[in-house]
């Protein structure tokens, strides 16, 4: 951990909790919190069950792991896909320049306007709630790759003239090999930033259609989670630990990612400043 | 010439947004699973409407119609760019027959578009001037607080906030009314004040979690044009604190958060979008979501296309009022 | 007109105290020329920053003084030194930076540019009344009038460097510090700066200070010339004397590295670079470049002889030949 900046040392501790809360635990859990009436409702809180029941008998704890791991899963899925995507696609631009460059750009410009939100709701009424996690994701992948191709593509442009490219390229080196081996390298921080940043975005916009019931309510997201509970008036019943949990968990796992991705980039600008002294 | 180029590139951008949009809108119901147009007609029959058989059939052609399925492919798709460039006619609301579309998305529209206007503009507004702050003045404990702060709202997701903001002011001390109700005539005094009221905790939640943005990346800006060659410069032509501030900091620092806002305006809407849902507030939001419970698809089509329209040409005004504020786009 | 005794100023940074400037002595006299020459890192920049009393942390002042004579309106001249100086900043001492850098503000019209550069003490006040003053100047230099309503895109890096030096003449003032003038700009267009600079020194007959690692600048156009090297004055004379019969072994280095027309040898460049400042090397620091370094060069620190009339160096080959 030496030599972490303490956002990104924070960041680390919050993720690490998470991934054991839905990466890990879920394999020691001895029922499928998503079955109705397995305990008695509206427990508080106690040794038993951590913290407490819901108001359809589900242990909130369990159902809060289990809802951690769909909600990661989704987030580091569309993360890895929309990254590597708007990378590539931001790279090609730069460095290509030109027509590509005018397509690509012209398209993550459409794409950054274009507000995903209603398409994906009228996608979910369209199969009433059995939208799969894995259709949403593909949605949400298509609606954030051009944030990340912006990106690359502005340092594309500005390392396209820096000398080593130059060296690269009048030594002979092909365009994809100067990609590989002299730019991959160099951007790595920044498109980790963003992998963490978009992993915090796609969790953000499906719970957001859960939280109006209109994700896959056969699974169980943190959104989904707080759907259920609005729905069954946790609120005017004041079960505020049924409520709470998801809403806590988002906050928390939000503001933790969000430390790692600022963490990320100024732990790079720092060693560039350090670099270049 | 320069300033002509500009335009049409924004210009083109528009429609192309517009036409991007408007076509995965065409195409997700064709590549769904299930006919649309049987689902829509099993749920409303499992809401427990009865219809005659001929009634059905009626029900089916409407729908048919509405989902714009008549016809080839290629025809279906005219006639929908042709809907939603031209004629904007979206036929009658299914849920509350016979009224027009149109007329309930006239409703809703102005609720929607000043919740955004006014919540956007002050959280703008305040994040800029105390991110510059923060960035100028980045020594000071006060600067550095507020940092904290934002760190800590920005990532908050709008509903999370908007459910904070129910569980504090509605539930636990009820500051704030619980249902959204506006009284007395339109535009009376009494009419404005309760609609301000009601509007109160909607625009909040939004103005909180923009705010949190806005500082940080104002900031971030302030400090690097703090660096700048002009910046120094103006330290030796001896202009004071304030001066360097107003004129150099902020003046340059402002022209990447209209861009930004721009390309913003998609992200914020979606946001209000739930927002509005969760407090029931009468906008576009909570008339999607009504229309998608009640399987209002001409309903749920409109607000969708005009959701898109109106993300669009808010962004489309924002950057043809960028050039007010950058001269190397005005004139070369 | 402006004297400097012994003046010791420091950067006290995280890694270290940088001795940026280190025990100068020198004097600024009225209507001349005078150039300040040396590599990059040497201190140049930093000693005009203190000759113009902008001296903000991490830099200050450790030691030594200086001062400057300044004729108030009656004509009595009065000593002001530092914190004092930066008063009459413009009108009586003005700074012109490079101009490749972007030190114009990209988004203001280059004619509300000059404001700022109004003290608050002078008698020009309100917007209009500058703007009408920098206009008539412009006209004077023969600059386009057109120049004052655009914007710094709108301009070539010779006229902004031609901008940067009417806002620092505008005013009269009695001392011009020029920082690198003409670095990176193009031969044809160096040539014009440096003949506007001139001309108006000779027009005001005040003095222009200019800071240039380019010898052939301080050639073309200083009367007087002040070599640094590593924060200390190594070199100083009249650029005639330095020019002919240079005496420190790193003058004669910078002199060497000149190309010359006709001459198609290939130019010896200069080997090695200044020390750092945190840590500056005993005895003269130049000892570790130096072709004809001797054995106490190490430990022993020269001090500064004058060796001909106002021809003074600092180094141990001299040593024992003062005049």
């Amino acid at each position: 951990m030496r030599g972490l900046n303490s956002r990104l040392k924070i960041g680390l501790v919050i993720l690490a909790v998470f991934i054991c809360l839905g990466g890990i635990l879920p394999f020691f859990s001895t029922e499928d919190p998503r079955d109705w009436i397995r305990h008695p409702r509206n427990l508080p809180p106690s040794a038993e069950h951590l913290l407490g029941t819901t108001n359809l008998g589900q242990d909130t704890f369990w159902l809060l792991s289990y809802a951690t791991q769909n909600s990661l899963f989704i987030g580091l899925f569309v993360a890895f896909f929309a990254t590597l995507i708007g990378v590539f696609a931001g790279l090609a631009a730069g460095f290509l320049g030109g027509i590509p460059d005018r397509v690509i750009t012209l398209l993550a410009d459409v794409f950054i306007v274009v507000p995903v939100l209603p398409i994906l709701i009228l996608m979910s009424s369209l199969l009433q709630g059995r939208a799969s996690l894995l259709l949403i994701s593909i949605i949400l992948i298509f609606f954030n790759w051009p944030w990340p191709a912006r990106q690359m593509r502005s340092i594309a442009l500005s390392m396209r003239e820096r000398q080593f490219v130059n060296t690269a390229r009048f030594s002979g080196s092909g365009t994809f090999t100067i990609l590989a081996e002299e730019i991959v390298p160099h951007i790595f921080s920044w498109a980790m930033a963003n992998f963490v940043n978009t992993v915090l975005v796609a969790i953000a916009t499906e719970s957001g259609l859960a939280v109006i019931g209109l994700s896959s309510l056969e699974e169980a997201t943190l959104g989904t989670m707080i759907y259920w509970a609005l729905q069954h008036q946790a609120l005017l019943g004041q079960r505020w630990w049924w409520i709470g949990s998801p809403v806590v968990a988002i906050i928390v796992l939000f503001i933790g990612l969000f430390l790692i991705s600022t963490g990320i980039s100024s732990l790079s600008a720092e060693r560039r400043g350090h670099g270049d002294a | 010439m320069q300033f002509a180029k500009f335009v049409v590139t924004r210009v083109i951008a528009y429609v192309l947004v517009i036409w991007i949009g408007i076509s995965v809108v065409f195409f997700v119901p064709r590549f769904m699973p299930s006919d649309p147009v049987e689902s829509m007609l099993g749920r409303i029959m499992s809401s427990g409407a009865y219809m005659a058989a001929d009634q059905v059939e009626a029900m089916r052609a409407t729908l048919t119609q509405a989902f714009g399925l008549e016809g080839t492919l290629p025809e279906q798709y005219f006639g929908f760019l042709h809907r939603t460039f031209l004629t904007r006619d979206f036929g009658p609301s299914l849920s509350m027959f016979p009224t027009p579309v149109n007329e309930l998305i006239g409703r809703a529209l102005p609720w929607t578009l000043s919740l955004l206007l006014c919540s956007t503009i002050i959280s703008w507004i305040l994040g800029n001037a105390i991110g510059l702050l923060a960035g100028y003045k980045s020594r000071w404990i006060s600067s550095r607080t507020l940092e904290v702060i934002a760190i800590f709202v920005y990532p908050i997701p709008y509903y999370i906030t908007a459910l904070i903001l129910i569980i504090l002011f509605i539930h636990i001390n009820p500051i704030f009314p619980l249902f959204f109700s506006v009284r007395g005539e339109p535009f009376s005094a009494q009419f404005i004040s309760s609609a301000i009221y009601n509007s109160v905790l909607p625009a909040l939640s939004i103005v909180i979690v923009g705010f949190g943005w806005w500082v940080l990346s104002m900031k971030a800006l302030s400090l690097s044009i703090s660096e700048e060659d002009y910046v120094y410069f103006a330290k030796l032509k001896g202009a004071g604190e304030g001066r360097i501030m107003t004129a150099y900091v902020l003046r340059n620092a402002i022209l990447p958060q209209v861009t930004v806002l721009a390309l913003q305006i998609g992200a914020i809407f979606n946001g209000a979008l739930i927002t509005e849902i969760l407090f029931s507030y009468p906008g576009l939001g909570t008339m999607t979501y009504n229309a998608v419970l009640q399987a209002d698809y001409n309903l749920l089509m409109g607000t969708i296309t005009i959701s898109i329209i109106a993300v669009a040409t808010s962004t489309l005004i924002i950057d043809l009022l960028y050039p007010l504020f950058d001269p190397r786009i005005r004139q070369k | 007109m402006l004297r400097l005794r012994n003046l010791k100023c420091y950067y006290d940074t995280p890694r270290g105290v940088v001795q940026a400037v280190d025990g100068v002595s020198f004097e600024i006299r009225p209507n001349e020329v005078l150039g300040i020459a040396g590599e990059s890192g040497c201190g140049k920049s930093t000693l005009l920053k203190v000759l113009y009393d902008y001296i903000q942390p991490p830099l200050q002042i450790v030691s030594g003084s200086y001062e400057a004579d300044f004729p108030d309106d009656n004509g009595k001249v009065n000593t002001i030194g530092p914190g004092e100086i930066r008063e009459h900043w413009w009108d009586f001492i003005s700074y012109i930076p490079q101009g490749s850098m972007s030190v114009l503000n990209p988004v203001i019209r280059i004619e509300n540019q000059f404001f700022d550069a109004v003290p608050k003490s002078h008698s020009l006040k309100g917007k209009r009344e500058i703007r009408e003053r920098v206009a008539a100047y412009l006209k004077e230099l023969e600059l386009p009038v057109e120049v004052l309503k655009s914007y710094p895109h709108q301009l070539s890096g010779g006229m902004k460097q031609r901008v940067l030096v009417a806002l620092g003449t505008f005013l009269h003032p009695q001392i011009v510090l020029a920082d690198e003038p003409t670095t990176a700009l193009d031969v044809v267009v160096q040539k014009g700066i440096l003949l506007m600079l001139t001309a108006l020194q000779r027009q005001m007959e005040n003095t222009l200070v200019v800071v240039s690692h380019d010898m052939g600048v301080h050639y073309q156009i200083t009367n007087r010339l002040a070599i640094m090297y590593a924060g200390k004055l190594v070199e100083y004379g009249p650029t005639e004397a330095i020019f002919n019969n240079p005496l420190h072994p790193y003058t004669q280095m910078l002199i060497q590295a000149l190309p010359r027309v006709g001459d198609q040898t290939q130019r010896m460049g200069i080997s090695g670079r200044p020390p750092n400042l945190i840590e500056p090397p005993a005895g003269c620091r130049f000892a570790a470049r130096c072709p004809k370094v001797m054995e106490h060069c190490a430990h022993q620190e020269p001090a500064l002889t004058q060796i001909e009339p106002d021809h003074y160096v600092s180094c141990h080959l001299y040593q024992g030949q003062a005049s």
